[in-house]
């Protein structure tokens, strides 16, 4: 830990003090945690967080990844070596298995994002997961911000929000019955920012599409989309070799990249710092269906 | 809308410190209003935000873009125009991130404000000017003295509408302040602002020249938030025994947990209980390496020099400065459930620090009215958001302190054991 001052902390090292707080209660009581690791930058961050909570012992429990199959090839390459450098267990819950098994079915307009709730919860009945680590933060999104560090779900892993537990000082009650399960977010407190100031203060690797490169990319709805085998150019577009970065990776179909020229975490520091928009409203086709189109996921049992 | 100039304006950087707020008000009060201006003063609010709220704020027919809608995220609060939960925002200036929860004042929620002033260094109270003090401010402004929270700020807000009158402001001010002598709060502090123009909020208005004080957003800056922590009582619950099971590391024994409260340092004597056992602290350790000092709110392994059982739930402190070895506990209590009231002889699961046990209500001396601070002996039970003394026996030890010098070893919850909800909040007077 940094100190400035006598007995001084810094607000990324309180942030840092509380998730891995959160981190070990939830070793301490429940059976079988499981870390949802997407390759992106949040839950890198709570890889980070989690090494830290338990050294020098191993992290334990395993990771998850629901793969739309939509991906980044940087990403799942990240993904794979980051597991393997960390002996970590890697559980992948598919969404292309689960169309072809007909647990689900692809939509018209071929997204994934709604279908991966139904994938996700079959995983966490079949390895009878009962606390999911997520990275997801209180800053990004309205209806998060109402969200408990520990979230309860029913046994349909539906979220009510007009029925959370109170959370109150750092007493979580992770009680619940089988089949039921907790959704735990140890990143609830962190914004955007502190992310990136987390990362730039524990040099940790990301994959490359956060920072600027050059890459083939469609303008549509105002965001830059890359041009690839999961996104084609529809009659009338063109496409354009722009300087991108990517601020959220979800699925690859879904997520679109900003003009930037910041190579480096330093630069993109500043510019998150100076930024106008929010990181889903900038990158995110998925969250403007309508004012409560998180919230309808949520509920659904999605993150 | 016109954006204030902020005092600063270097961005936020990696070294700032960490404030928590909560905010209570009643309905119309301007709340939700005043954090929009924070976070819009602040530069926190993005343009897509503005843009999807000037657009609801369009269509609802709103004569000016509602900043409420910002903080109200739910489907029914937009419906009802009312905040339902507590919803937590993120702000920062150069010199501090800020983190507020935003609790709602309507009268059903009393739980929501408990649950929000818990954590809180600051609590922020809003009055409408035109009004006064209304029975609800009364209220707030209880439950920021019984969570002991150690700072509160009173905006007596909607001065626009009052014409910047001072004695408006004094008479609200005096009637507090009184009311605020009875209650036991440590630092008050009373600004006059207009949340919907953003006077007094980012920066000093010209439109109260009689008004000295500083700017909301310079006090939630300043305010000296350092010494509140207790560095005086060593309390460090173990939360989990790192034992790790691998042939690189043998023979590693820590004990993993955040320091509640006092600085431990390598070298200290330290007693665990319930055991009493004593022990040297050997080592201090964390994933960066080993470090001299361990102190609030530091999550840290502690090793000792001695092979003692120990396990989560336990605490380590010093020899001569110890919390009560307890199971009577003597607590106000505010209750949280709808489904079913606090009765004596209920049962349930107690949860305080790291440790859990069972619980048995032997008595209740009395309901309080928080509006009145009336105490009703004769009461029978505590029915959701109502506060009384209990007495209660848990079936082991808690390692406890009283709440007033200690708010993580005096603070615990109920959990229903049929239905797992967490039925109530209890702050302890008195364990033995």
């Amino acid at each position: 830990m940094s100190q400035t001052k006598p007995y001084r902390v810094s607000h990324l090292d309180a942030l840092e003090a509380e998730s891995i707080f959160v981190m070990r209660e939830v070793m301490a009581e429940f059976e079988r945690p499981v870390l949802l690791f997407s390759g992106g930058k949040d839950s890198i961050v709570m890889l980070r967080l989690a090494e830290k909570a338990f050294a020098p012992a191993r992290i334990p429990f395993p990771v998850m990844h629901v793969d739309t199959g939509h991906n980044f090839a940087e990403v799942l390459d990240f993904r794979d070596s980051r597991v393997a450098a960390m002996g970590l267990n890697l559980v992948v819950a598919s969404v292309q298995e689960a169309i072809d098994t007909g647990l689900v079915r692809e939509l018209p307009d071929g997204t994934r994002n709604r279908i991966q709730t139904p994938v996700l919860l079959n995983a966490v009945e079949k390895y009878r997961f009962d606390a999911l680590f997520g990275g997801a933060r209180r800053d990004e999104e309205k209806a998060r911000a109402k969200e408990r560090m520990f979230s309860f779900r029913d046994e349909f892993g539906q979220w009510d929000p007009k029925n959370q537990r109170p959370e109150l000082w750092a007493l979580y009650n992770g009680r619940h019955h089988p089949g039921e399960s907790i959704r735990v977010f140890p990143l609830s407190n962190w914004t955007e920012l502190d992310v990136w100031h987390y990362i730039a203060r524990e040099q940790i690797p990301l994959p490359d599409i956060y920072y600027a490169h050059d890459r083939e990319v469609v303008e549509r709805d105002g965001m830059f989309y890359a041009v690839n085998e999961f996104i084609r150019l529809r009659e009338g577009e063109t496409s354009q070799v722009r300087r991108v970065r990517y601020r959220t990776v979800g699925d690859a179909s879904q997520t679109a990249a900003v003009l930037s020229d910041a190579d480096t975490v330093e630069k993109v520091i500043d510019e998150v710092a100076a930024t106008r928009i929010t990181e889903r409203g900038a990158t995110r086709g998925d969250d403007k269906v309508s004012e409560a189109a998180m919230e309808d996921r949520k509920r659904e049992g999605y993150f | 809308m016109s954006q204030a100039v902020l005092e600063t304006e270097t961005a936020p950087s990696a070294h700032m410190d960490l404030l928590r707020f909560a905010t209570a008000g009643s309905v119309d009060d301007g709340k939700s209003t005043l954090i929009g201006r924070l976070l819009f003063d602040t530069k926190t609010i993005f343009a897509d935000q503005l843009e999807a709220v000037e657009a609801v704020s369009a269509a609802r027919g709103d004569e000016y873009t509602n900043l409420a809608l910002l903080t109200d995220g739910l489907r029914a609060e937009r419906e009802q125009g009312i905040t339902i939960d507590v919803a937590y925002r993120y702000f920062a200036t150069p010199r501090r991130k800020f983190i507020i929860a935003d609790t709602p004042g309507h009268i059903q929620y009393t739980r929501n404000m408990v649950t929000g002033a818990s954590t809180a260094d600051l609590a922020l109270i809003l009055v409408d000017a035109r009004k006064g003090l209304v029975e609800q401010s009364r209220r707030h402004a209880f439950l920021t003295s019984l969570l002991r929270v150690p700072h509160l700020v009173l905006c007596v807000n909607k001065m626009d509408l009052v014409d910047w009158d001072k004695s408006v402001y004094d008479k609200i001010a005096d009637e507090f302040t009184s009311f605020a002598a009875k209650l036991d709060v440590p630092d008050l502090t009373i600004i006059p602002i207009s949340a919907l123009n953003g006077d007094n909020v980012a920066s000093r208005s010209e439109n109260s020249p009689w008004y000295e004080g500083p700017s909301l957003l310079h006090h939630l800056e300043h305010v000296h938030i350092a010494s509140d922590r207790n560095l005086v009582d060593v309390r460090f619950p173990v939360q989990y025994v790192i034992r790790p099971q691998s042939t690189t590391v043998t023979d590693y024994r820590g004990y993993a947990g955040q320091v509640a409260s006092g600085v431990l340092k390598p070298g200290d004597e330290v007693m665990v209980l319930p055991s009493g056992l004593t022990s040297t602290i050997a080592g201090i350790d964390t994933a960066d390496g080993p470090v001299d000092e361990a102190f609030p709110p530091m999550s840290v392994t502690v090793r000792l020099t001695d092979e003692i059982d120990i396990s989560r739930g336990d605490l380590i402190c010093r020899p001569h400065n110890a919390p009560a070895v307890a199971q009577d506990v003597e607590a106000m209590i505010c209750w949280m459930d709808e489904s079913a009231p606090l009765r004596v002889g209920g049962k349930y699961t107690i949860k305080h620090t790291t440790r859990t046990a069972r619980t048995v209500v032997r008595g209740l001396q009395y309901r309080l009215d928080v509006n009145t601070l009336h105490r009703d002996e004769d009461a029978g039970e505590l029915r959701l958001n109502e506060i009384g003394r209990v007495t209660l026996r848990t079936t082991v030890p808690l390692l406890a302190d009283e709440y007033r010098r200690n708010r993580t070893t005096g603070g615990f919850i109920l959990i229903d054991e049929g239905t797992n909800r967490t039925v109530a909040a209890g702050m302890i007077i008195e364990a033995r």
